[in-house]
This record gives structure tokens, sequence and C-alpha cells, in this order.
């Protein structure tokens, strides 16, 4: 276990760390502003892998497939919006969980018929293709360091929309208090709609830039949810600041729990009892890190400062 | 359009009324394969395969007009079993075949093996059923599950490697994973990681691996964490530095996703559609005109148990009521596996052979595996032994 790995894997966990902030800031922005559990989020993600590809192949070009998907993904969340979510704002969490729920089977089901079952092809853009050597033996694709650059980028677009542009003020207003935004004469459900769009244009994004590196399929975004909502948790939920700390502590958390973990345990007990409870602890790290921040510190590590 | 209905209810009606004529016994099969879920290639490999042979055949197996039901177990036991009872009771089913993963297999066995319904596999050999829990009514077309683990452990110690890493998924067909590549192989396992069901980023894991330097890596991924990690795997940079051994990790499920990145990879199989055995060229032939995909193993298995049991039929001298003359006709069956030599062991297990198979990209730009490398002839399971049939 040398310094030089340990730094590696840390850098592993960054990278890891902001691929999750990629899926997780949508999440928490239609979760925060309109107290709205979107559990399509993943689909939308899948969707926005899926377009990527395609488009990808049908313009011959990565970067083209991306700028004709992210428009896409927009509609696609406009139209969601306007047919499933906009009815289910006033009714319960449970509602909506069952609507988006359906959402997930529907279209998973559409795109399994459309594309068929086998995962399809991505190839990394020429672009962004080379190497770098990190250690003796370990490249680091250019690509993941892509990956750093677009989740770095995300949050500061984020951060620039959300502090400093009239849109932002009025999200941040909205996930205050959505009813006295709207006696102050804003159309919230305009807000609503432009919000839950931006939120699936973030899916589609964040499922467009894993395409090179992750098997495009049906189902795709299913294991991805679940991850984001850990890091919505752990960060506060609608609380950007939040997502973007949370995915990075979960993002380290889980890969320097699976890279040293059992080799931690090996220097206490038997090598076959450290391979048996290594993996099952690093793999339960990060729920166990979410159920100690909704014990110890419910709203979660960086809540919204309104929400307080 | 209206002439086009027509002619074709007049074709059915002929159809119908030829096999009513023909046949006074009729036989019928149940398909029970997972066809939702991230896994459904497989089970659409596994149908696409059956129904070749059987169209091949004009839809009779051993002269006999078949009907086959094909059902979707979801990949969950419990829907599994609910649907084989089904077929059992409901459509009256003489055999039972297809089934993708052990599980299931594990779960429907017992209510298939209480109703003396026949079951053959084209993919489940759970090690159970191989060996303590084995029954009359059980043959597969397929392989025992530790076979192609054990193909690779057995490469890995005649190449002479002397250290290697394996990494499979932290479940049960993981750990028999590993322990099937540990049985042949006698060198030093630098390190085995176990990795989250399903994991998506392998970063932390490949800077393991490349740390410790080994002479190979053994990795059972299925599914997409194979594509997720066969990517990853190229793009760090060590393919082509270590040698990458697998099983049900690269075939022709998952190529379509990998291309290059798979390319001089390896894995352990009795048959990939790259071999030179005249009818399973006919035969990979025949299935990408049909389907416009390359079939892998899976649907060379499905194909094999089609022609099992068209063998079978006509040993019982069409009498496939006749539990007693079918298990007789099962264990005895000749027929001509495209995989090359068939036999049927003691447990309703193959004996038969292994090859390392590698990735290769075809003239026509698709991708395959080839054998290149015969690993075990004749090959039974270890658990044959502990099976009371005989």
């Amino acid at each position: 276990m040398s310094l030089t790995l340990l730094a590696v894997q840390t850098l592993n966990g960054l990278q890891f760390g902001l691929m999750l902030f990629l899926v997780a800031a949508g999440l928490t922005l239609v979760f925060g502003v309109m107290d709205f559990i979107n559990l399509a989020h993943g689909v939308q993600y899948m969707l926005g892998a899926y377009l990527t590809a395609v488009l990808a192949r049908v313009t011959g070009g990565f970067f083209s497939g991306l700028a004709l998907a992210l428009p896409l993904t927009l509609l696609l969340g406009l139209v969601l919006e306007r047919l499933v979510f906009r009815p289910l704002y006033a009714r319960g969490h449970l509602d909506q969980v069952l609507a988006t729920f359906g959402v997930i089977l529907i279209l998973n089901e559409a795109v399994k018929l459309a594309f068929g079952a086998a995962p399809i092809s991505v190839p990394v853009p020429d672009l962004l293709s080379g190497s770098v050597l990190l250690m003796d033996g370990l490249l680091v694709p250019v690509y993941r360091l892509a990956i750093i650059g677009a989740g770095l980028g995300t949050a500061l677009l984020l951060w620039l929309v959300i502090d400093g542009t009239r849109f932002g003020m009025l999200v941040r207003a909205g996930a205050t208090n959505a009813p006295m935004v709207s006696v102050l004469g804003i159309d919230v459900r305009r807000l609503f709609t432009a919000v839950t769009a931006f939120g699936a244009m973030l899916a589609g994004f964040a499922g467009a830039m894993v395409t090179p590196i992750l098997s495009v399929e049906p189902g795709m975004g299913d294991g991805v949810l679940i991850l984001a909502f850990v890091v919505i948790v752990v960060g506060g939920v609608g609380s950007i600041r939040g997502a973007f700390l949370a995915a990075l502590i979960v993002g380290l958390v889980d890969t320097l729990g699976r890279s040293f973990a059992t080799d931690l345990l090996k220097l206490v007990v038997s090598a076959p009892t450290a391979n048996r409870v290594g993996p099952a602890l690093a793999s339960m790290a990060i729920y166990v890190l979410m159920a100690g921040v909704l014990a110890f510190r419910p709203a979660g590590l960086f809540p919204s400062r309104s929400a307080g | 359009m209206k002439r086009f209905t027509l002619a074709l209810a007049a074709t059915a009606a002929l159809a119908l009324s030829v096999g009513a004529a023909a046949a006074q016994e009729k036989l019928k099969i149940g398909m029970m394969v997972t066809l939702s879920g991230p896994s459904a290639v497989l089970g659409q490999h596994q149908r696409d395969g059956f129904n070749l042979a059987l169209k091949q055949k004009g839809g009779k197996l051993g002269g006999l007009e078949t009907e086959v039901v094909v059902v979707d177990d979801e990949l969950k036991p419990d829907v599994a079993v609910q649907k084989v009872q089904g077929l059992i009771e409901r459509d009256k089913v003489d055999i039972v075949t297809g089934v993708t993963f052990s599980n299931v297999m594990m779960a429907i066995a017992k209510p298939v093996f209480d109703s003396k319904t026949l079951l053959v596999s084209s993919n489940a050999g759970p090690s159970p059923l191989a060996g303590k829990a084995c029954s009359p009514f059980f043959y597969a077309a397929s392989y025992q599950n530790d076979q192609n683990h054990e193909t690779m452990g057995k490469y890995a110690q005649d190449k002479g490697f002397k250290k290697v890493v394996l990494m499979v998924p932290n479940y049960q067909a993981g750990k028999d994973s590993a322990a099937g590549f540990k049985r042949h192989f006698k060198g030093e396992i630098a390190d085995e990681i176990y990795t989250q069901l399903g994991q998506l980023d392998f970063s932390a894991e490949l800077a393991k691996i490349a740390a410790a330097k080994p002479d190979a890596v053994f990795a059972f991924m299925p599914g997409g964490m194979g594509v997720n990690l066969v990517k990853q795997f190229t793009q760090a940079g060590l393919s082509g530095k270590i040698p990458f051994l697998s099983a049900f990790t690269i075939d022709e499920t998952t190529l379509p996703a990998t291309q290059d990145a798979a390319v001089g990879l390896m894995g352990g199989a009795q048959w990939a559609p790259g071999s030179t055995l005249p009818a399973s060229k006919a035969f990979v032939e025949a299935f990408e005109k049909e389907y416009g995909y390359v079939p892998a193993l899976y649907a060379q298995q499905a194909y094999d148990s089609a022609l099992l049991i068209d063998a079978a039929v006509k040993a019982s001298g069409g009498k496939p009521k006749d539990k007693e003359a079918m298990q007789k006709a099962f264990r005895t069956a000749q027929f001509d596996s495209i995989r090359g030599p068939f036999k049927m062991n003691t447990n309703g297990f193959p004996v038969q052979d292994f090859y390392v198979v590698k990735v290769v990209k075809r003239a026509d730009g698709k991708f395959q595996t080839e054998p290149v490398e015969k690993v075990f002839s004749a090959y039974g399971d270890v658990y044959a032994k502990d099976c009371a049939l005989n």
C-alpha cells in the first residue's frame, strides 16, 4: 500500500464523486425546489445516454451527438412534466413515487423495444482518447479527466446560475417557500416547468458523459439513482453545494473503502476472513455513512441555507 | 392487404388441417427464459437459438408436431415458480427447457421434478443438480457452471502463470467462480478482489491490479458489469500488458457494446461462433441470416437443446409421455452437437471439450470469439461422483 497508490485512489474517488454529482445535481434541484420526488431521474439519465449513443453514430461524432441530445432531453423533460409530474405536485410523496416508478418501468421497456436488450457501444471521442501515465503500469485515460472537468464545470455553472441570476433567485425562493413566491406574482407553474426541464437536461448530460466508459443498456439508470439519492440525503436535500460536497465524500468513501478495506483488515484478521468481511464492509460504507448522517444531522451535512 | 390476410388465413388453415391429420401425438414444450431486465439479451439468444433449430426441422422435433410456449421468468425465482406451474398444469407441457440463471433453476427444479416433467437446461447448470440433488428428470445441453471457470484456471496453470489476481462480484456465483478457477490453478493468487454486484466504476480495482503486477487477471463479470470492466481495463492501458482471462464476461451479448476494447481478451467456453467445425459454421451463418446478430454460446446451447430433444423423442419411439423411455433416450441420445463431441454423463450433464476463446474483429466489422486452444478433452464435472443415479 504505497503512497502513490493512495494518491491514485484518492484521485479515482474524486473522479467517481464528480460522476455522481453530475447525476445528483438535477435530482436535488427538482426535489429541493418543488418537494417532488422524481424517481424517473434515472431513466432520464438513461435516455441521455441512449440519445447520445445513437446521435453520435448518426452524426459521426461524440460532441455533435452530445449537442443534439441535450436539447432533446430538455424537451423530453418538458413532456414528462406536462403529462406526469404536473398533476402530482399537490399530491403526497407516495403518489409521486408510484407514478414516477411507473415511468421507470415504461421507459426501460420502451428503450428495450427501440434499441434492443443488448448494451450498445459508444467509442471514446478522438479528442479525448489519449491517456496519462499516473503510476508504474497504470494509465489514466484523458476521458476520466474530462469527466472531472465536466463535474467541476457543472458545479461552477450551477453556482453562477443559482447565485447570480434572477432565475436562480426564484429557484432559491421557491425552495424556501413556494406559496410566498406565488403570492408575490411569480408564475410558480412556469418556474416548476423550467426547473424540471433543466433537471432532466442535467440528468441527460450525466448520461451522455458516461457513455464511453459505462455500459449503455436498458435499466442503466436504476443503480445510479440509488447512489444519487444517497448523495442528496447526505448533502442535504435541495442544496447544490451539499450535493457537490456529499458527492465527493461518497465517491471517496466508496473508492477508498473498496481499495483498502480488505488490505487493512488483513493486518488484524486472517486473509480468508478479511476477504469475506472486507468487501461487505466496503459496499456498506456509504449506506452506513448515510444512516449516520440521518441519525445525527437529519437535514444533511450541508443543508441549503434557507432550509433550516 | 386484404388478399394477403386471406392468403395467410388459408395457409394457416391448411397447416392446421395437415398437422391434425399427420400427428396423433403432439410434443409440447415450455420454454422459460429471462426476457426482461438487464439480462434479457441472454434469454433472447436462448429463445432464438431454439427457434432456429425448430424452424430448420420444419416445426417438428423427433418427428412430432411441436408447440413451444415461451414464458419470461423476469429473473425472479418466485415468479418463475408460478409460471412453471402454469406451464405444467395449464399447458400440460412434456418438457420444460431454457432457464437462464441458476437461482431460477434451483427454484423451479423441485416443482418440475415433482410433476414428473423433463427439464432440459439450455444454460444454467448449478452444482447441486449435478451432485447430491441430481434427478433423472434433469438434462443439461449446456455445461456445469464450474467448468468454464475451471477451464481458465487450467489454462493459467498450463501457461505457467505464477501470479494471478482474481476479480469477481461479491455473491454466491462469484465465490463459486473463484473456487472453480483455483481448482486447477496451483500458482499464487496475488489478490482476490470481491466487487459490488452491479458496480459501475472499476478505477480503484484497476489501480490495485496495476500495483500488484500479476502475470494475468481472471475476471467473472457477467452482463453490464463486464462491459464496464472491459472498457475501463483497456482504457487504463492494461490490455495487452496483462493477459485478461475470464468466464461469462466477454461474449457476443456484450461484444456489440465493448467492440474494439475487448479484442484480444480471453474467455473459457465449450463453443464459440468462430469455431471452424462445418456444423457450427452452418449454424452461425443461418442464425445471422435469420436474426441479424452474431450468436453467443447461449444460442448454441439452446440450438443443441432442440437437437437433443429431437434425438431423444425419436429414440423413445415418438412417445414423449412415456417418462421411462424418455429418460433412457436422453441418457443415450446421439445427436450431432455443433460444439463437437457430446456425451451425457451419469448425472445428466455433458461430457465435452472446453476451449480458451479469444475476441477477434471479423472482416465484416462485427466482433466474435473464436477458439484458440483446447484446454479440456471429454471433461465431465467434479460433482458427478456425488450423484446417486447410474
